[in-house]
């Protein structure tokens, strides 16, 4: 019960911004804001396709169960200066994974700001607007049904 | 008697090539790109997500093309995909109460909180055939309001701030998995939740259908279905903390079911739960239904019977995959077991034949 609230410490709640942000993000896109050659990086464990089980709550608050499984890469790389990144991204894309770990590792080291700059405030700025324009047309097939029986403006 | 039999496998591959070639249907048409599936077949790609049990949209579209559609065999498809990858662990649960919805309905508080929200629905539709559809066109652009922020809060919530309905205990054990370990009966819930998530929506609907027509009846109200993404974190051991690893659309469908009371509990309402990947509500409805018909036992109420209450029966048969390979296994040859059906009737016959009733 303890999901999507960030922990105390804000170091830590930062960096689950940007890598969920950058779990979530579609790989053209993200290889578009951040294109190669990356940052010279040795690889602590090469991106690797697998699956993560889902679990939901029996009636949404109760006990955990299985719902099925996900497809995630996970990847970890080391920056030449030692800086150490880890990514777990959606989908199957061993760029999108080996992309975000440089980038997590990045982000820990004297040149985020202008990480965050070039790369993650567009990513937030994109998603924003995608769940904006899908909330937007849900709200607009919200049943107003007091409103149909407002009669001041006939 | 054992027989080898080989010689197959020339037939076998041209019936492959003639396959590859009907697929693809006449060259003079253009070919449908995985990226047209999963955009413009979304509810197919929907299904066989639930179904395969793997939520992975474009692997999904890709299997519904190689399957020319036959969604079970797209399903078959993708559970034989996922038994190749490594597991890297299990998702928090998700929180379906902070869900993103682009639906949500109730059908039993008009004015709930957080309201009604139609959403991308056929509902209220005419069920008519849009020929507009058979020329290509521009769509003309969905109305758009200002949406509300904040969490929506379950329906259901309202009812249990009253004591209603039953309380849901809050537990984190980890669940069984169906996937790791052979389905062992009787099953708790959650087993059963996963086995009816990954079941076949046809089986599911029917057995919904026959609790609504008496066998088993439990009274259905759908106290909500909601639509729409949710977060999925995880914890990461060498991190020390859960983070983010995607987003993924489901259907969540609380039923609220009479219940007259027993022994230990006071008359209240009870729950039946689906929860199913992507845009799927006949399932999500299906499967609140059939959970709750399952749940008999432990409520103290009678067993009727019903195909729907019997566990074994609905969670031995509810997996299309496990259906159709053993259905289907029977078209594949049997020559020899055949042979000794033959022979054993011949025998018999000639027993017979030489039997004195037969004689006389």
């Amino acid at each position: 019960m303890t999901q999507g609230r960030p922990e105390s410490d804000p170091t830590i709640s930062d960096r689950q911004g940007w890598m969920g942000l950058l779990a979530r993000a579609a790989p053209d896109r993200l290889a578009e804001l951040m294109p190669g050659p990356l940052p010279t990086h040795a690889l602590l464990r090469a991106p690797e396709i697998g699956a993560v089980m889902v679990r939901g709550r029996i009636g949404g608050t109760g006990a955990p169960f299985n719902l099925g499984e996900m497809t995630v890469t996970r990847c970890s790389v080391r920056l030449e200066e030692g800086t150490v990144g880890h990514a777990h991204v959606q989908g199957r894309d061993r760029d999108h994974a080996r992309r975000a770990a440089v980038i997590d590792a990045l982000m820990q080291g004297p040149g985020a700001e202008a990480v965050k700059r070039s790369v993650l405030d567009p990513l937030a700025r994109d998603e924003a607007a995608r769940r904006h324009a899908r909330a937007a047309r849900a709200a607009a097939t919200r049943v107003e049904f007091l409103t149909l029986v407002r009669g001041e403006d006939a | 008697m054992y027989v080898a039999v080989k010689g197959g496998e020339r037939a076998i591959d041209a019936a492959h090539a003639f396959l590859a070639e009907d697929r693809r249907g006449d060259p003079g048409v253009a070919e449908l790109s995985v990226a047209q599936i999963r955009q413009q077949l979304a509810l197919a790609v929907n299904r066989v997500m639930a179904e395969g049990s793997l939520f992975d949209p474009d692997l999904a579209a890709l299997a519904i093309k190689q399957a020319r559609g036959d969604l079970i065999e797209a399903i078959f498809l993708i559970r034989a995909y996922r038994t190749t990858l490594p597991r890297h662990g299990a998702s928090r649960p998700v929180d379906t109460g902070a869900m993103a919805c682009v639906r949500r309905i109730s059908a039993t508080f008009k004015d709930a909180p957080g309201g009604q929200v139609l959403g991308p629905t056929f509902d209220y539709t005419h069920r008519l055939l849009d020929f507009a559809l058979l020329a290509d066109g521009e769509v003309p652009p969905a109305p758009q309001a200002p949406p509300r922020e904040g969490p929506v809060p379950h329906v259901t919530d309202f009812l249990g701030r009253d004591g209603l309905i039953e309380p849901v205990p809050p537990c984190d054990d980890a669940p069984r998995d169906l996937t790791r370990e052979p389905l062992e009966l009787p099953a708790d819930r959650a087993l059963r939740l996963q086995a009816l998530a990954r079941g076949d929506e046809g089986f599911l609907l029917g057995l919904a259908y026959s609790t609504q027509r008496g066998y088993g009846r439990t009274h259905a109200f759908v106290g909500e279905l909601r639509i729409g993404t949710v977060a999925v974190e995880m914890d990461i051991p060498e991190l020390g903390f859960a983070v983010g690893i995607g987003e993924i659309e489901v259907t969540e469908c609380e039923t609220v079911n009479q219940f007259k009371g027993s022994r230990t509990e006071p008359p209240q309402f009870t729950r039946g739960y689906g929860l199913v990947f992507g845009q799927t509500e006949r399932k999500a409805i299906a499967m609140a239904l059939v959970d709750r018909a399952l749940r008999w036992r432990e409520l103290g109420e009678d067993f009727a019977g019903a195909p729907a209450q019997d566990e074994e029966f609905v969670l031995s048969h509810a997996d299309n995959i496990q259906a159709t390979g053993f259905l289907e296994h029977i078209k594949l040859p049997h020559y020899v077991d055949f042979q000794a059906e033959l022979e054993l009737i011949r025998r018999l016959r000639a027993e017979a034949m030489a039997s004195p009733e037969a004689a006389e």
